[in-house]
């Protein structure tokens, strides 16, 4: 059951694959005559954007319209669809950037002619993803509690469900338990939310086609809220002797006193580990998706180039997209263990008992 | 770059999201699922503990099982010995009755063949005294004719009651 789970992904990997073949030869038909810009592609993925743009047709881009919801200075609050902004058109005073400091956001032009950025909490294409699959996530989440609570004979569950299972008690039982200590009960439903979380987010990143696709798990303010909620996880709840270490380790009191180094190099640390968790798995995801991007304009760039090279790196461009595909499909599991993992480490760091305690125990 | 500028917008919906996913997932699903895969985990260790048990006490029976077959063969062996002896006691007692009872009868009869001897015994010695009365008689008659004949067979008699008397 869980290879055929297994294979339902790797399907819609090759299917991922092919539809870019197939999308961006037309976007790049556009412009013959100018050169592809790489660059231009793979930036334009990463970066979120007001429309879930889909391909062009001809000189017609298609695109889904999202809702754009934006506090402006002056005139308050707007909602409408993102289509209204195409073009860079200006609607109730609003238009997308074009460039500077906020080249593809929606601005504003206050009363000095100068362009502001307003309030702007649109349903953006990462926006819309990630509630799509926060959605599916409670959803399935969901539906699979349904078949334990109405289990009353303790059954073991099969299919889906039991893939879900084994998931679920593989991060259970060798991460939560063994990496956060004692205390694990309580931390248990933070941390599976957050694997289960990034390794959704991560899995829709890696279908092409409309609802997924989008680089959400490779955007900072993502990353960046997990990794709050983890510091939070970590520092609100540890314990006294968690502090005593930050602010008054053992160390040789001429390290403490009266230049406190190690007290600031600890205080540091605190804030590096969570840093270090959201630049991990932003950098990650953000470079499986450029790397795929990047593969696949291959094909592009190298049409000027003759049909021989082109046909030869066009070959080898859909191997490597392939094999690609199938690392960031081990990508995605492996940042969510990983990121699962140092949070689980990190709180069981912050749950240390006092060393006399440990001493005497053992 | 804003690779690493944080959007406003989308750290807001992060928030909104993250935070009813964990909700919904920390208070509704997963407490659920792991005390169910735990209750589980649970049932089967006992299941397990009791299946062990219950052989236990299967082969216990078994063995108790056995052990009251043989005491019952054994049981069976004295019963039929028992009933055996006792048959053989019950025909000795009714051959030894019986034995009693033919002795009871014979003796009986022997009294009765005994009595009956004696009767017909006296019968005879009347018939014979009324027989020897009438020879008697007869011989009386017939000898009366002679006078000192008489006289001596009387006497010859009475002499033979006095040796008979005198040897009583």
């Amino acid at each position: 059951m869980t290879s055929n789970g297994f294979e339902i992904v790797v399907r819609s990997l090759l299917v991922a694959c092919l539809s870019l073949l197939i999308s961006l030869p037309v976007a790049a038909q556009e412009d013959t005559n100018k050169e592809i810009d790489v660059k231009e592609i793979v930036f334009d993925h990463i970066f979120d954007s007001y429309e879930w743009h889909i391909t062009e047709w001809g000189d017609h881009p298609v695109a889904i319209p999202l809702p754009v919801i934006v506090k402006a200075e002056e005139s308050g609050w707007h909602l409408f669809l993102s289509s209204k902004l195409h073009n860079g058109h200006v609607y109730q005073g609003l238009y997308i950037a074009s460039e500077g400091e906020y080249k593809g956001k929606i601005v504003e032009k206050n009363s000095q002619g100068v362009e502001i950025r307003p309030l702007d909490i649109s349903i953006t294409k990462n926006t819309f993803s990630l509630l799509l699959s926060s959605f599916v996530l409670i959803v399935i989440m969901l539906s699979v509690t349904r078949f334990y609570k109405s289990n009353k004979h303790k059954k073991a569950p099969g299919g889906f469900i039991g893939m879900m299972e084994v998931v679920i008690l593989t991060i259970y039982e060798d991460v939560v338990i063994k990496c956060v200590g004692k205390d694990y009960k309580r931390y248990a439903p933070y941390l599976l939310t957050v694997f289960f979380f990034v390794l959704f987010n991560n899995l829709m990143g890696l279908i092409p086609i409309f609802p997924g696709g989008a680089n959400v798990t490779g955007n900072i303010a993502i990353t960046l809220v997990l990794s709050i909620c983890t510091f939070i996880a970590i520092n609100v709840f540890g314990t006294k002797e968690y502090w005593k270490e930050i602010l008054w380790p053992e160390v040789p009191v001429w390290m403490k006193l009266p230049i406190p180094m190690m007290p600031v190099l600890e205080l540091v640390g605190i804030f590096t580990k969570p840093f270090a968790l959201t630049i991990r798995l932003m950098a990650n995801i953000m470079a499986g998706h450029a790397a795929v991007l990047g593969l696949t304009s291959l094909v592009f760039v190298t049409v000027s180039m003759g049909p021989t090279i082109n046909t030869s790196m066009t070959i080898g461009s859909v191997l490597f997209c392939v094999f690609m595909n199938c690392i960031e499909l081990l990508v995605a599991f492996i940042q969510a263990y990983v990121f699962t993992m140092l949070s689980a480490v990190f709180i069981g760091l912050s749950r240390v008992e006092s060393h006399h305690k440990k001493k005497t125990i053992e | 770059m804003s690779l690493l500028q944080p959007e406003a917008g989308l750290l807001f919906w992060m928030v909104l999201s993250f935070g009813v996913v964990f909700f919904v997932l920390a208070k509704y699903a997963f407490p659920v699922i792991l005390k169910m895969v735990e209750e589980r985990k649970a049932y089967i260790d006992n299941s397990l503990k009791l299946a062990d048990e219950t052989n236990a006490q299967l082969e216990l029976l078994k063995a108790e099982g056995e052990k009251i077959i043989t005491k019952a063969r054994e049981e069976q062996v004295t019963i039929l010995n028992d009933a055996l002896s006792l048959k053989e006691q019950i025909i000795n007692e009714a051959r030894n009755e019986a034995k009693a009872e033919a002795a009871k009868q014979l003796e009986a009869v022997r009294k009765q063949i005994r009595k009956e001897q004696a009767d017909a015994i006296l019968e005879v010695r009347s018939q014979v005294a009324v027989l020897a009365v009438d020879i008697a008689e007869k011989v009386i008659r017939m000898q009366l004719n002679d006078k000192e004949k008489h006289m001596g067979m009387i006497n010859r008699l009475i002499d033979e009651g006095d040796n008979k008397t005198m040897m009583q």
